[in-house]
């Protein structure tokens, strides 16, 4: 296949960046959307030029690393899967297709198609966690039985990858699809009850603060989320917080 | 200087205990005063540093990634092993400590291990307190199953992401420790030297990967969490960005490297599928809980398979070779990887490869969704004999369990693997080898620990499934915070250590002239192109099956490209910005003095043992003709090398292993 | 709970809060105008108590004005916030892709339906408040003692652009209401196995209750 792509160019955090045209052929159906770019990146570095720069580590889903807008749409068309694997059979001959970073005030551009992800680390910095010491002196693993529905629930919750594809493809640059599935996943477990009103207040003021926008409930997150992770984790996070407002 | 392993006295299962109860503590007062630098944060580095946060250290953890979760033990997909026993099928410790020994065929240290199996039922009380969502069974508790090389049912799991879930629980221990103010975080930071002060360990050089700042660090011990070395293969299942970087450097400046050539082949990853391919994708081993593996018994299938003129499900049962269950009746498809992963190139060597390349055999659960659909319909009174009724049933039963490897199989290859077998083929995942550590996890380098895959110690030399998992969290959680305590306990008096002594100066200067070598070389070649060659050479001839005319000539062809990398390499962009080719060229640097010290370790040990499979070391005949011959007599030792300046001139020392509470025997399967 | 306003969560929250004080609001003023379609009578009657009941007129009316106000202001409020929280926009967007054209474009039905009110101010409510408390006129009757309201409304719907317009506003509404309905009640959390058969209803309201709104102002049009 010959495509042109049309990549965003920032030398730098401070740099304006512009889209810039670039081509490429002899791309197979069979390799990964990163793969065509290592491609693109080998041909610019033999010329002498950048390579562009983007986030990747360990291109099979699962880091949450690898990013970008592609056509319009967070880790491209395909449904269920990370940029990294997205493969070129998505695509056509003679296609054009644009490559953005995610964006959003709170993700902002360090290069090219990389941006700084930190945000996410903040909140959950703030209460992404159960406060239990390492020590291995903890009550045996089967004393507290859990619902298997619940564990699924949580555990369905708790495969999110932390790409961000939910803030990028949010209209409103909204993080609670994150922040949702994280204050989910220990909601639905005994061992997440105790510090639950803690957790949730803080986690969200933190969100608040990052400059992410509100959510108006489109469900673009849900759609676009390499993982599934559902809108009634929101839901979730959204009663938790009522909840705990009103106990003070 | 010889090796002592500083293992402690009296039975093996007292062992780790009395240590606790003898070595020496740091006050909580003093550990305030006292900082540890932890490099990596995967399950090893993750949980080291959170435990040491939490125990009162100070710690500064660096990554190279953009956040400590991203680390590759992310992608562990099948599980993690603990003798709990909670399916009541007789295991215990020491069943675990035996299997691992066995898997590892009798190169590890016993102490080790026995240790690793003690911990390992704190591990899941550990991570369940910490609300990982292992799975469960209906009556609420948790649910287990079989890997490799084992007999009996002591798996953890989350579906297939387990690596994940167990990641972010360490993530989040670390997340409470830095919202605490204990760990300091420093992400998009790599390590490039580790910094010696009077023969200890004191910090590290790190270079911001997105300034290009080189920045000082000290500390009054330096842990090395740094994961494994397999992408010197170019081609594998690692991440694009995992190396030997840290533990290199960690060598040069006095760390011995052991066993370099124990590397695993995985036997169930997606086949290469061209050129342009990146990396490999690992389909977990859980699946050959279900999955059968076989290729075509007659070699005319063989070819109109390859030409397409045929569906492997049309082949007939009895023209297929399961090969693993006629040669290993016992295990079968089951056995340990590097066993599984051998049988495969046997058979594809033969000429019975399935796909375009002849690299590739079928993954089938067609007789598993058939044996899950009869239960299901049998638990819901349907009809047993509606073959369309078991196949929906039993493809439901499969999706909940592997769901996820699934979905990734197709969107890589594009087949429904529902519909018609896997392919699958063997890829390098895992290298037991890595800086000597002795029993308090701590190389050569006084102040220096190596935890994880980047140390040797546990796995001898072919490592069990849902057994890296199990080491990671065990030497990060509740090894090294211990034994740490009793080197640290010597420096309560130090005081802060200073990064403006000569050792840092020196250290930083070396970085930054590497650094300023590679932006000004005028090369002809990308850095990528350096490192796929290397990858060739080194699966071609140092890879699943080895001999000494393939090794010598790697050893020589390393040396060689090593020589032109370093005058023709070229990196675009400056030192001082974010520039991935640059971090990528001193990674590769490393690797190609790594290669040849693997190769050299592989041509030392004249003996086939797990994941080392030496072609000119094999049973003859009798019931284990074919299979690997170990040599006990003359290498029962962990060979640890020397930093010498080249890696041809490495120096070998060798700890003796001793078997006091397993009989050393031949490994079968049969 | 003080400063609930000043969080993501809890401004959402009152927007829902908002939204269902609303959508009970046309509720009970849709079956109040459907009367008018059965029985003039009966609608003369209940226009007139809504009119002059005192908990009505100076307890609800209030609260409705400002639920109004509130919902309005605070969209608009929020609209602004989450625009900032982009700064440089997309080159390409495919938002078709993954959400609906009511989900993303709530600000623009919402402010047709603010134009919509307007003119229903001017057209009702002004000339109410004038004719009760102005002018203070309670009777609720014309010169001939028959009660004014069916009169009015009948002669209101006579010209044809206005009736256009009430289409209009009231398609606004619907496609408000689509995405609006269900959305509120994800706001405020009850998204699980036991709302799903929410969403169906959510949809039946939101077309079914303009839509009647649009019959009756059609009924009249067409039939005086």
């Amino acid at each position: 296949m010959n495509l042109t792509l049309k990549i965003w160019r920032q030398k730098n955090a401070n740099d304006k960046g512009k889209m810039v045209d670039y081509q490429v052929s002899d791309i197979s159906p069979d390799m990964s959307f990163l793969e065509m770019l290592d491609v693109l990146n080998e041909q610019l570095i033999n010329k002498g030029e950048e390579p562009v720069a983007f986030d990747h580590d360990c291109r099979e889903g699962i880091c949450g690393m690898c990013s970008l807008y592609i056509n319009g749409e967070a880790h491209g068309p395909d449904r269920g899967v990370t940029t990294c694997q997205l493969h070129m059979r998505m695509f056509k001959d003679g296609d054009t297709i644009f490559i953005e970073p995610f964006r959003a005030k709170a993700f902002p551009v360090i290069k090219d198609l990389v941006v700084d992800r930190s945000a996410f680390d903040r909140i959950q910095h703030a209460g992404g966690f159960i406060s239990v010491n390492t020590s291995g002196n903890t009550i045996d693993a089967n004393a507290i039985p859990v619902n298997k529905h619940d564990a699924d629930d949580a555990f369905s919750a708790a495969t999110c990858i932390g790409c961000g594809a939910c803030v990028a493809s949010c209209k409103n640059s909204s993080a609670m699809l994150f922040v949702g599935a994280k204050v989910s996943q220990f909601a639905l477990l005994p061992q997440g009850q105790v510090e639950a009103t803690d957790r949730v207040m803080n986690m969200v003021k933190q969100m608040d603060e990052e400059g992410f926008g509100n959510c108006t409930n489109t469900g673009a997150c849900e759609v676009e989320c390499p993982k599934g992770i559902s809108l009634e984790n929101i839901a979730r996070m959204n009663s938790e917080y009522l909840k705990a407002s009103l106990k003070g | 200087m010889s090796l002592d392993s500083k293992v402690p006295k009296g039975p093996i299962a007292d062992k780790w205990t009395n240590h606790k109860n003898n070595i020496n503590l740091v006050n909580p007062a003093n550990k305030r005063l006292i900082d540890v630098i932890v490099v990596g944060t995967g399950l090893a580095g993750g949980s080291a540093a959170a435990t040491l946060a939490e125990l009162g250290y100070n710690v500064k953890a660096f990554c190279f990634q953009d956040s400590p979760r991203r680390a590759h033990s992310i992608a562990a997909q099948g599980g993690i092993n603990a003798a709990k026993n909670y399916q009541g099928d007789g295991d215990s410790n020491y069943r675990l400590f035996y299997d691992t020994v066995k898997g590892g065929d009798y190169r590890s240290r016993e102490a080790n291990v026995y240790r690793l199996a003690e911990v390992s039922a704190n591990i899941i009380d550990q991570c369940v307190a910490q609300g990982v969502p292992f799975a469960r069974e209906y009556g609420g508790l948790l649910d287990n199953r079989s890997f490799g090389g084992v007999l009996v049912s002591r798996t953890f799991y989350a579906a297939g992401q387990t690596g994940q879930q167990l990641l972010l629980g360490a993530y989040s221990a670390m997340n409470r420790q830095i919202g605490r103010g204990k760990i300091k975080m420093y992400n998009r930071h790599e390590m490039l030297d580790v910094v010696v002060v009077d023969g200890k360990a004191r910090g590290i050089i790190t270079r911001n990967l997105v300034t290009g700042e080189i920045e000082r660090h000290s500390a009054h011990a330096v842990v090395l969490g740094s994961g494994g070395y397999g992408n010197v293969f170019f081609l594998s299942t690692n991440a694009m960005g995992s190396n030997v970087t840290a533990a290199w450097k960690a060598h040069k400046r006095g760390a011995y490297f052991a066993n370099p050539c124990y590397t695993q082949i995985h036997p169930t990853c997606i086949p290469v599928s061209g050129d342009h391919q990146s990396k490999l994708t690992l389909m977990s081993e859980s699946l050959r809980n279900d999955g059968r593996i076989w290729v075509p018994k007659n070699i005319e299938d063989v070819k109109a398979i390859r030409e397409g003129r045929l569906k492997p499900t049309e082949i007939a049962e009895e023209n297929r070779d399961y090969y693993l269950e006629r040669r290993y009746p016992a295990f079968g498809n089951l056995v340990p990887r590097d066993v599984a992963s051998r049988a495969a190139k046997e058979r594809c060597d033969a000429g019975y490869g399935v796909n375009a390349t002849g690299e590739a055999v079928y993954l089938d659960f067609a007789s598993a969704i058939t044996r899950y659909g009869k239960e299901q319909a049998h638990v819901k009174g349907l009809d047993e004999n509606d073959a369309a009724l078991v196949k929906k049933l039993g493809q439901e039963v499969i999706k909940t369990k592997y769901g996820n490897l699934f979905q990734m199989y197709e969107k890589i290859v594009d087949q429904n693997p529902y519909e018609t077998p896997m392919m699958i083929y063997p890829a390098v995942h895992y290298t037991m080898g890595g800086l000597w550590v002795d029993y308090n996890l701590q190389t050569t380098v006084p102040g220096l620990y190596a935890i994880g895959e980047a140390n040797f110690s546990d796995h001898g030399a072919n490592r069990l499934g849902a057994s890296a998992l199990m080491q990671g969290l065990a030497d990060g959680y509740f090894v090294l915070p211990y034994t740490i305590g009793d080197y640290l306990a010597d420096d309560i008096r130090t005081g802060p250590i200073s990064t403006e002594s000569k050792e840092f100066e020196e250290a930083e200067k070396n970085v930054r002239e590497r650094i300023e070598f590679f932006v000004n070389n005028e090369g002809k070649h990308s850095v990528d192109y350096f490192h796929k060659k290397l990858g060739k050479i080194m699966w071609n001839k140092v890879g699943m099956a080895r001999n000494v005319k393939g090794l010598t000539e790697a050893i020589s062809e390393i040396k060689a490209l090593r020589e032109e990398f370093w005058k023709e390499v070229k990196v675009p962009g400056t030192a001082n910005e974010f520039n991935e080719e640059l971090a990528k060229a001193g990674r590769v640097a490393d690797f190609l003095e790594l290669g040849e010290l693997f190769a050299k370790d592989a041509l030392h040990r004249e003996e086939s043992c797990g994941g080392h499979f030496r072609e000119d070391f094999v049973e003859e005949s009798g019931e284990q003709k074919g299979e690997a011959k170990r040599d006990d007599e003359n290498f029962a030792y962990v060979a640890a090398w020397e930093y010498k300046g080249q890696p041809s001139e490495a120096q070998l020392h060798k700890e003796e292993l001793e078997f006091n509470d397993i009989e050393l025997k031949q490994r079968s399967y049969k | 709970m003080s400063g609930i306003l000043n969080s993501s969560i809890g401004r959402k929250v009152a927007m829902a809060l908002s939204a269902f004080f609303l959508m009970i609001f046309i509720l009970q003023h849709f079956a109040i105008n459907i009367l008018s379609v059965f029985s003039p009578d009966t609608f003369n009657e209940v226009s007139h108590f809504m009119g002059t009941f005192w908990l009505i007129q100076f307890v609800l009316q209030p609260v409705l004005i400002f639920g109004v106000v509130f919902h309005f202001i605070m969209g608009f409020v929020l609209e602004i916030k989450n625009k900032k929280a982009r700064q440089i926009s997309y080159a390409k967007n495919n938002g078709s892709a993954n959400s609906t054209w009511m989900s993303r474009n709530m600000i623009w039905s919402g402010g047709f339906i603010l134009v919509f009110l307007i003119i229903h101010f001017i057209d009702f409510w002004f000339p109410e408040i004038n004719t009760k408390y102005i002018v203070g006129d309670m009777s609720g009757t014309l010169p001939n003692g028959e009660f004014r309201y069916y009169e009015e409304l009948v002669h209101k719907f006579e010209p044809i652009w206005r009736v256009a317009l009430y289409c209009l506003g009231f398609v606004f509404l619907a496609l408000h209401l689509l995405h609006g309905f269900n959305s509120a009640f994800q706001s405020v959390g009850a998204n699980n196995k036991y709302t799903k058969g929410l969403k169906g209803f959510g949809k039946a309201y939101a077309i079914l209750i303009p839509l009647g709104f649009i019959f009756i102002a059609l009924f009249h049009h067409f039939n005086h």
